[in-house]
């Protein structure tokens, strides 16, 4: 095991902690903004720490194939080649085959898929992906786990979820550097909440260093996601880590720290800079928009990162989609205001004052109580009084976060 | 804005000092392109990286605002360098800008210049050009020209030449804010360039724009081009003279600042400036032929040779980007398009120019500017042509340096 985590703070089931890594210590809840290619959109390392990001997550499929995890292990390891002096989290590659190539098929060896490079047949095994990630040298490294789709029912979600606790004894095995780097076990069971238990059981037998729920973020819907969010949450051990894996909506991060989790990684935050979306406390505000051409005010008043001291949405609309320089300076914002929600959990549960944050978090988002059902179920599980911000009736369930963006 | 004269050399060269708001520096000096007020790919917070002062003079084409952001929201925001946050740089509006906002001779008449620009083909009147500029407050502003290309007949040269002057006229008399630079044309027409030079010079202006060229005019007809008999005491500006031996050529006739793509072009283009900078002995001696790459001009950072390149752009560069990476890094950002190679590209690209200007202004203060041209074009022209018998596709002649013919 090379990390330490220690609880500061808590709020029922809400947890603020260090997390001491070997390159950085955190703060916890924590968000991870991930660069896939050993970068983070056009932003350098002094920009990245400036925003205060703690971990960074590079994708073990993009780095294997270029430069390729030899290459990198030659040169020093991950750390050394992007000359970033913070923590790194590495995933295990399955995910990125089985989502972004068609032809993956996955049997009890691993992984198998076409090589983009040649179209050869290539398996990925839970040996070689700790291989490679032992070579690329992150942080945390994650387990190879059988992925499905959370909205696939039936035996499949059975057989992943026993066959991601077989991989894990494999991954444990092959995994040589545990003393610099730590592997996380993945939860998997889809919504089934008795494949659920059984998997949390089985990796918390193994006595891994942190634990991530996996299988979520992928179309199912909110009710469901926060309900497995909630049972493993309360079924992991208490001095350990939890990743909820490709969580990256504030409102989500809010609710799944409310629950118990800590850490968190999506491509939101930059992928909806790229269409010219900002992230604000009442949601997003969609720069491509004609009116943004006359507003003189900074993307959120609110908001103390070097571009909203700097530009007006009126300049940043007339960057956005044009010019590189527009997704770059509003990649900055979005990544400034998922570390700024990153420390204001962090103090607000270390302080005492969490139920207050939230309902702040609520009122801005939701300025006429339309707070969504799930989230108040949610709350009410984690025992978070919110009634001062929600409207007698909740009636907008489901108005989603791009729906308001023309409320602000 | 004050200017004077420190030191000549060779007759025509010229240090001077530019006093100009919050800057003073010395001349000959760069103004750093941008792409509506930045730096392709720099975001002011990395800005400050770059040497001060002579990196805070700024180019910009009021253009580029066109269709974005209108003059009153401008106003509104209160100029230029509210709109950018840059309260410590000086900018210099050019109409013409050879990326984007070309001069297009056949759509201009008496009434204004036309330009292509990104919304199309755009006629700008000379109010229409002032109101952009009065919302704008550049600290200097160049008037509009009626820019021809080489080959055009004397007559069209004729009226290109009182259109200049009749705008000329126009612009002082609505204008509210900022120095004026006068627009000298006359295209390859030495007798329509001096004539044009004496109209502008009886005129209130503080400067000379002297335009016209890298429009298809030969190197060699440049310097009878640029002799144009203006009184000595004002500072001369001019656009196109890109490369450094261009570069060299208008210094040799006295202009003092350079508007020039020459680093957008190199940087788009995976190159890095390496020419050496430390004094104007060294060079040949350490040169290896056959080591491709590495032929002191500028290096392609795409070749495969620097794929475990642990080195920085160039030893014992103080930019940011050498400072901190290696060029292994840059070629993988490089091959996985990755924004953040261009960058730390422009960064040291940038750095790297202006200790060409450096060396430039330190040969004429000591008297030896003409040796330095002819050390530092024999030397280059050397290398390049090392280069192309050691097997790297790279033609002899400067001006048809591989990456610059591609990228126009
Ligand atoms: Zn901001
Ligand atoms: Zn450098």
């Amino acid at each position: 095991m090379a990390l330490r985590f220690e609880v500061l703070g808590r709020f029922n089931r809400a947890r603020a902690a260090q997390l001491t890594l070997p390159h950085f210590v955190c703060q916890t809840p924590l968000f991870m903004p991930v660069g896939t290619q050993g970068t983070i959109k056009g932003l350098t390392n002094d920009q990245l720490e400036e925003i205060g990001c703690q971990i960074i997550l590079g994708n073990t499929y993009h780095l294997a194939l270029r430069p390729t995890s030899e290459l990198i292990d030659e040169l020093g390891g991950l750390h050394k080649f992007m000359k970033w002096p913070r923590a790194m989290l590495t995933d295990s590659g399955g995910f990125q085959m089985v989502s972004l190539l068609h032809l993956a098929d996955i049997t009890e060896k691993g992984v198998t898929f076409q090589s983009p490079v040649d179209g050869k047949p290539m398996l990925l095994t839970p040996e070689e992906s700790i291989q490679i990630q032992n070579r690329i040298g992150a942080d945390i490294i994650m387990a190879l786990d059988d992925v499905v789709k959370t909205t696939i029912t039936g035996p499949r979600i059975e057989e992943a979820m026993y066959r991601t606790l077989r991989w894990i004894d494999r991954c444990i095995s092959a995994h040589k550097r545990p003393n610099e780097q730590n592997l996380f076990g993945i939860v998997q069971g889809g919504l089934d909440p008795v494949l659920r238990d059984i998997c949390v059981r089985g990796l918390v037998e193994r006595n891994l260093p942190g634990y991530a729920i996996g299988g979520l973020a992928g179309g199912e819907d909110k009710d469901s996601f926060w309900r497995v969010v909630a049972q493993c949450t309360a079924a992991l051990p208490e001095d350990k880590p939890r990743y909820v894996m490709g969580v990256g909506y504030p409102l989500d991060i809010v609710v799944c720290s409310a629950l118990g989790a800590d850490m968190y990684d999506c491509v939101y935050p930059t992928r909806t800079a790229r269409f010219g979306t900002a992230l604000v406390p009442e949601g997003v505000l969609k720069l491509k928009h004609q009116v943004m051409a006359r507003d003189t005010r900074p993307i959120d008043p609110a908001c103390g990162c070097m571009v909203c001291k700097n530009f007006s949405r009126a300049y940043i609309h007339c960057l956005v989609t044009k010019d590189a320089m527009g997704s770059q300076l509003l990649s900055y914002h979005n990544l400034y205001y998922m570390m700024k929600l990153s420390r204001d959990l962090h103090s607000s549960i270390v302080y005492g004052k969490f139920p207050e944050f939230v309902c702040t978090f609520l009122q801005k988002m939701f300025p006429e109580g339309e707070v969504p059902e799930w989230v108040c179920n949610a709350m009410e599980v984690a025992g978070i009084d919110i009634s001062s911000c929600c409207s007698p009736v909740s009636s907008s369930y489901g108005l989603n976060l791009d729906e308001k963006a023309h409320a602000v | 804005m004050k200017f004077a004269v420190k030191a000549w050399s060779n007759g025509r060269a010229r240090v001077g000092t530019l006093q100009l708001g919050s800057i003073e520096i010395e001349t000959p000096s760069l103004l750093l392109s941008t792409q509506k007020g930045l730096p392709h790919f720099i975001s002011p917070d990395l800005l400050s990286s770059l040497p001060s002062p002579n990196s805070r003079l700024l180019q910009f084409s009021p253009l580029h605002f066109l269709d974005g952001i209108s003059p009153k929201t401008i106003s509104k925001i209160g100029g230029i360098n509210q709109m950018l946050g840059l309260h410590d740089h000086e900018f210099v509006a050019i109409a013409r800008d050879s990326l984007q906002c070309l001069p297009s001779h056949d759509g201009s008449n008496k009434f204004g210049p036309s330009f292509e620009t990104p919304c199309g083909r755009r006629l700008i009147k000379p109010v229409e050009y002032m109101e952009i500029i009065s919302s704008m407050k550049p600290s200097i502003w160049v008037t509009l020209a009626d820019e021809v290309p080489a080959w055009v007949s004397d007559k069209r040269n004729a009226s290109s030449v009182d259109r200049t002057v009749k705008w000329l006229d126009e612009c002082i008399a609505l204008r509210q804010v900022g120095e004026v630079f006068g627009a000298v044309v006359g295209g390859s027409n030495e007798q329509l360039r001096q004539h044009c030079a004496k109209e502008v010079a009886i005129r209130d202006v503080s400067g000379y724009w002297i335009g016209g060229f890298g429009l298809g005019e030969s190197m060699d007809e440049r310097p009878t081009l640029l002799n144009d008999n203006l009184p000595k005491e004002k500072p001369r500006l001019t656009s196109g003279l890109d490369l450094p031996e261009e570069v060299l050529q208008g210094v040799a006739t006295g202009i003092d600042l350079f508007d020039s793509k020459y680093i957008h072009h190199i940087t788009v283009g995976g190159f890095a400036l390496t020419f050496p900078l430390d004094g104007i002995e060294s060079k040949i001696s350490t040169f290896q032929p056959g080591d491709i790459g590495s032929e002191q001009v500028k290096i392609n950072l795409r070749a495969t040779v620097y794929r475990k390149d642990t080195t920085p752009l160039v030893d014992g560069c103080s930019c940011y980007t050498c400072k901190n990476h290696t060029k292994a890094y840059i070629n993988h950002l490089l091959n996985v398009h990755e924004m953040l190679a261009q960058t730390l590209l422009e960064l040291h690209n940038t750095q790297h120019y202006l200790g060409f200007f450096h060396l430039i202004r330190e040969s004429i203060k000591a008297g030896k500017f003409e040796r330095f041209c002819q050390r530092f074009i024999a030397d280059r022209r050397d290398l390049l042509v090392s280069a192309a018998h050691a097997g790297v596709s790279q033609s002899p002649l400067p001006k048809q340096e591989a990456d610059y013919m591609t990228l126009l």
